[in-house]
């Protein structure tokens, strides 16, 4: 039997198809995170009363914490039921490069859980009072913000990999350092707010997507090295 | 000489054990000596009465926090480019250390703060990276113990470390966004201080012993975690009778 390797961008291409086949036969999981979002932003108004001018205010931070704690939620998905069954140590072993596995991983894990929450926050931003311009600014960070979030939190689920408690332990090790992609993300939006340009928040939130996405993927495969070895 | 020869255990563990009884005693002078200037000698500040004293344990104990971090991180790397075990374990044996600092800045500073800001707490640039630092700290200690494989828990925590080392400045620029309460820094190298030089002296002294201070008990960590790790090889037995 001979074998044609397979090309790079087919790897690729095969290894993101793949995730989102496995995520898309349970999709109870995808859903529950995407509720989760709903449900923990709906919290803020039964908590705080229902005083427009007070919601209005605190939305766009209301929005972005419970966008960084759902995605912080769906990490262990990334990498864990691959590890649990071996087909990470496979894919590792494979001779291919671990940095790609890695980031196409990571794109799967953001179409599955960021962009839906990139979708959904100016639906909910409307209940927030949140004006047309500003949904517009909300969805944009989101879109520029969730990527990073998804890049980062991959290297703590690399590092967490088959721990006990590692969703707590995740959390631990992720949320010190999303606090950036949260200042500047709900900044862009606040900054629309107050009538000032969101554009400083905005090129912040791209400077570090950029960094991230040079950066993540290359410190994940080698964490996901360390934990398979 | 050989610069490495004291980087693997068998020659470090009598060195440090020698080192730690004159860095603890170097410590305990100097802290003594130092909070002698700062509480006793130094003059009251005609600002804010005698609370400005906190900053001989304050200031100190906020460089090492970061300092200390640092040194963590230089030795993950160490630990990850040369794959030298004494290097791992002296990060390990770092973080109790700076996360104790962190936290003694953090006490202090609240102290400090009631009575001249009339809060305990406020949401500025330095006191949240100082915050976040603390969780830095704690996150690398919470993966540390969480792997019970020696070997992959060094490693994976070492890159935690870089990873936090590099976020540290970002984390710090972006809490800054918003307007700062906190007093501009008063020491810096490029203008002369704009502080007595008794207080200066004092704080520099305190500076020098918690330094001593630090390295005293991670040597003595050091030490607890080699006879953990070597308990089975023939030459830390032998060293032992």
């Amino acid at each position: 039997m001979n074998k044609r390797p397979i090309s790079t961008l087919s790897l690729m291409r095969r290894i993101f198809m793949r995730d989102i086949t496995v995520a898309w036969r349970r999709r109870s999981d995808i859903m529950s995170v995407f509720f989760f979002f709903i449900i923990a932003a709906s919290l803020f108004p039964l908590g705080l009363g229902a005083d427009p001018q007070l919601l209005h205010a605190i939305a766009p931070s209301v929005l972005w914490v419970c966008a960084l704690l759902s995605c912080m939620l769906s990490l262990p998905r990334m990498f864990e039921a691959d590890y649990v069954d071996g087909t990470l140590e496979q894919l590792i072993i494979s001779n291919q490069p671990t940095l790609l596995i890695a980031l196409m991983k990571i794109l799967a894990h953001w179409v599955l859980s960021g962009l839906p929450l990139v979708l959904i926050a100016p639906l909910i931003g409307l209940q927030f009072n949140l004006t047309n311009n500003e949904l517009q600014v909300l969805a944009f960070s989101l879109l520029l913000g969730t990527p990073t979030l998804s890049l980062i939190g991959s290297i703590g689920g690399a590092l967490t990999l088959g721990l006990r408690g590692g969703g707590v332990l995740i959390a631990l090790l992720v949320l010190p350092i999303y606090i950036p992609v949260l200042v500047f993300g709900a900044g862009a939006v606040n900054s629309i707010s107050i009538g000032m340009s969101a554009q400083g928040g905005l090129s912040l939130l791209g400077a570090m997507l950029a960094l991230a996405m040079i950066f993540a993927p290359l410190t994940a495969s080698y964490a996901l090295k360390v934990a398979v070895e | 000489m050989n610069l490495f020869k004291y980087s693997s255990p068998q020659t470090f563990y009598p060195l440090a054990g020698k080192l730690i009884p004159w860095l603890a005693a170097g410590a305990a002078i100097l802290i003594v000596y130092g909070l002698y200037i700062g509480l006793l000698v130094a003059p009251t500040d005609f600002q804010q009465g005698d609370a400005y004293r906190i900053i001989y344990v304050h200031v100190p104990a906020a460089w090492f926090s970061m300092f200390l971090y640092v040194v963590m991180a230089g030795y993950a790397i160490l630990g990850l480019t040369l794959n030298a075990k004494l290097s791992y374990m002296m990060a390990k044996s770092i973080a109790p250390t700076g996360a104790m600092f962190t936290f003694v800045a953090l006490v202090t500073g609240a102290f400090w703060g009631k009575p001249t800001w009339g809060a305990w707490w406020v949401w500025d640039a330095r006191l949240t990276s100082e915050l976040i630092l603390l969780f830095l700290y704690i996150g690398y200690m919470s993966l540390q113990a969480a792997i019970d494989d020696t070997r992959r828990s060094d490693r994976a925590s070492a890159i935690l470390a870089i990873v936090g080392v590099i976020n540290v400045p970002i984390i710090y620029f972006s809490v800054k966004w918003w307007n700062t309460l906190h007093q501009g820094s008063s020491i810096n190298l490029t203008s002369s201080p704009s502080m007595a030089a008794i207080i200066l002296k004092a704080m520099l002294i305190m500076a020098l012993g918690f330094w001593l201070y630090s390295v005293a008990v991670i040597l003595i960590r050091v030490r607890r975690e080699i006879e953990d790790r070597e308990r089975n090889t023939a030459w830390l037995n032998e060293f032992k009778e």
